[in-house]
């Protein structure tokens, strides 16, 4: 139930003894919700002259925003990348999984796959609105396979692509659509890139530079294009370097248009980035840290041989490699624990962690007014932490979708 | 008359809060029978508020059965303006207790017909069956709510235009641009304040000295319209030594020599907490003007 008739008559909520992320900082707030929407207890009490049906104690917890992770390639033995004809029911597996981990929605990635693969699964994975059967999905990440060689990382060599010959038309001709996707990774220095940037950036599809050997000036021309993310920052791109910093630079590049606003996928899971790493690209830019987990289907599994894509991977512990290889393959941290690392390894704000895994994902995708934000009239997702960051309970459109066993009655 | 004279702004505060406190407990108010609460805004007040605030989170006073009628409001000024006094009834009182909308009254500064949304307050007062307790501020002029200096000292509840003393006194809540200043308010007259059955003036900071003077040691006059109150059967002025600095030495030891009969007002200071039983035993007044 949204706006209109029928939410004015629903029960309102409020949430109390709780201190809420509003504007950049924590509040001593209640936050009132009413058909799955934050509501103005002000307009509230003063127009509509009613008060709360019920009340909820928050028990002195922190409510923040949702987590958005848009960088997800698979989690709890799903790989989203693997042709299946049920991909759907993986999809909702780990929609279902990753609500203890605070995250309200989700991108999907798919890594560099055939083009069968695309035609097959992207139809399957809908945009869908969050609730108690699990996360929103956002739409798909497309990760590749427009991307370097050099820089592949884990992705497999024989399905990488260009669009040399027809730009945007090689592009549609390999993905077979683009109704679900939301994001595409690709390498800029990849010949006609321009002309594919702007008629992705054109249908309202985010375009991210990664996997990439792309000098400053590349890239740079490529956000002017319309690219507005750099997909996990220091990993599979060019070295920062003091003559041509290379993708890493335009965190401080003086050559975007006015206004642009560049936002970059940082795996904060303490392997991928070293800490000072971190730091460095905290310091030089919070507003466009974007926290991901770039999960690996092996997250939530435990050590072991997984499969991700067309590929064999090993996990140790909090790492995973291609199997048999010392290449990282992705992360199998999830979300509160990226958050959490993130906060103690920059020492910045309570405030600012929590905002890189929701405000700035949402700003990402042009969703600020709904997601990512706990404003009067954005969505009502939001998660129940406690002082040090943990995860006590999970609610999207102002219903609980999952609480952590010490916290259920 | 009273004047309770505290050290500071924070203890004038806290006796004005526990003196609500206990005029709204000895009324033991219910379904049938609202305590009627007249209040103002401005930062004066802030205290008492935070006070009153706090005795409801302990569990010591409830408002479920307060009724509350604000003094004033600005003209034109939307509603969800932060300077506009809904905005800090609702920011710095009626979101922290457990009043009921339907119960608290605001003058509509944006309602269609300006003097009839103020006849229409006073017969919403009337029809409460009156103030039972008119908490009010006052300007370094002297004015109790937008009642600027020569307002009647009879006036009722009606449109106003701000004094420019007031105007550029509140500029600095509007960026310090005169021109997003409203220049008019709705008020309650004097004689509207002067109905109640009490009435509580909390004066405090040296710079409203002069205007307390000017209200109990001189004589009734419209140009301080707070000195009206001289007629009024059952007056309180809380303030703090600053406030004092104009009147005479002999004032303020007659009332400081007063405070031990006066704290009886709001010690022992009660409690919903407390058995029906204990309160009435204990609801005996303790003193009388």
């Amino acid at each position: 139930m949204r706006g209109g008739q029928g939410a004015a008559r629903a029960p309102v909520i409020q949430f109390t003894n709780c201190r809420i992320l509003r504007g950049r900082a924590l509040l001593r707030e209640d936050l009132w919700v009413r058909g799955g929407r934050i509501l103005d207890p002000e307009k509230l009490f003063f127009e509509e002259r009613r008060v709360a049906d019920e009340h909820r104690d928050c028990g002195g917890c922190i409510l923040a925003p949702g987590f958005i992770d848009v960088q997800i390639n698979g989690g709890f033995g799903v790989d989203f990348s693997q042709a299946t004809e049920d991909v759907g029911s993986g999809v909702a597996l780990v929609a279902r999984r990753i609500l203890p981990h605070g995250v309200t929605s989700f991108c999907p990635t798919l890594v560099t796959s055939p083009p069968e693969v695309y035609r097959k699964v992207l139809p399957q994975i809908p945009v869908k609105s969050g609730g108690p059967h699990g996360a929103g999905v956002l739409g798909v990440h497309l990760e590749g396979p427009f991307i370097s060689r050099e820089k592949r990382g884990a992705h497999p060599e024989a399905h990488l692509r260009s669009f040399e010959a027809n730009a945007f038309q090689d592009l549609l001709a390999t993905y077979g659509g683009l109704d679900n996707v939301r994001i595409v990774t690709l390498a800029p220095e990849l010949g006609r890139s321009h002309e594919v940037i702007r008629a992705l950036t054109a249908l309202g599809i985010c375009v991210s530079l990664g996997h990439s050997v792309a000098d400053l000036g590349t890239a740079e021309e490529a956000v002017q294009s319309g690219a507005t993310f750099i997909t996990h920052l220091f990993n599979a791109m060019l070295p920062f370097h003091h003559r041509d910093p290379g993708i890493v630079g335009l965190l401080t590049s003086d050559r975007l248009p006015l206004g642009r606003h560049i936002f970059y996928g940082m795996i904060a899971d303490g392997i991928h980035t070293n800490p000072a790493a971190l730091r460095i690209a905290h310091r030089a830019h919070p507003e466009g840290l974007v926290l991901v987990t770039d999960a690996v289907p092996a997250l939530g599994l435990g050590n072991g041989r997984h499969t991700l894509g067309q590929q064999e991977v090993e996990v140790d512990g909090l790492t995973a490699y291609v199997a048999g290889t010392n290449t990282l393959s992705g992360s199998i941290a999830p979300m509160d624990t990226c958050v959490r690392h993130f906060l103690q390894a920059t020492g910045c704000s309570v405030e600012s962690a929590l905002e890189a895994a929701s405000l700035h994902p949402a700003q990402l995708l042009g969703l600020e007014k709904h997601k990512g934000t706990l404003d009067f009239g954005a969505d009502a997702d939001f998660v129940v932490l406690d002082d040090s960051l943990h995860v006590r309970a999970t609610y999207i459109s102002g219903e609980l979708v999952w609480q952590a066993e010490e916290a259920r009655q | 008359m009273k004047l309770i004279i505290l050290d500071h702004y924070s203890q004038a505060s806290e006796w004005a809060a526990k003196y609500i406190r206990n005029r709204i407990i000895q009324f033991n108010p219910g379904p049938d029978k609202y305590f009627t609460l007249g209040l103002p805004t401005g930062s004066t007040p802030l205290g008492c508020y935070k006070k009153l605030i706090e005795y409801y989170k302990n569990g010591d006073l409830s408002f479920k059965y307060v009724k509350t009628f604000n003094m004033d409001e600005y003209v034109g000024l939307p509603r969800d303006h932060p300077e506009s006094y809904h905005s800090f009834m609702w920011n710095n009182f009626f979101k922290h207790i457990d009043i009921h909308p339907e119960n608290t009254h605001i003058l509509d500064g944006n309602a269609a017909d300006l003097q009839a949304e103020c006849d229409a307050f006073e017969e919403k007062i009337k029809a409460a069956g009156g103030i039972e307790l008119f908490v009010g501020g006052i300007g370094p002029d002297g004015h109790i709510a937008f009642n600027e200096p020569g307002s009647s000292l009879v006036s009722r509840t009606r449109v106003k235009t701000l004094a420019m003393d007031t105007i550029l006194a509140n500029a600095r809540f509007f960026d310090g641009d005169l021109a997003k200043v409203p220049t008019m308010a709705l008020t309650v007259g004097v004689g509207t304040v002067m109905d109640a059955r009490e009435v509580m003036i909390l004066i405090t900071g040296a710079h409203k000295a002069f205007a307390l003077y000017k209200a109990i040691e001189e004589g009734v006059n419209h140009m301080w319209t707070v000195s009206a109150f001289q007629q009024h059967p059952r007056t309180v002025f809380v303030c703090d030594e600053d406030a004092t600095l104009e009147l005479k030495v002999k004032t303020v030891k007659y009332f400081k020599g007063l405070m031990l009969v006066h704290n009886k007002l709001v010690d022992p200071l009660y409690s919903i907490k407390e058995k029906e039983t204990e309160k009435s035993q204990s609801s005996k007044k303790p003193y009388s003007d």
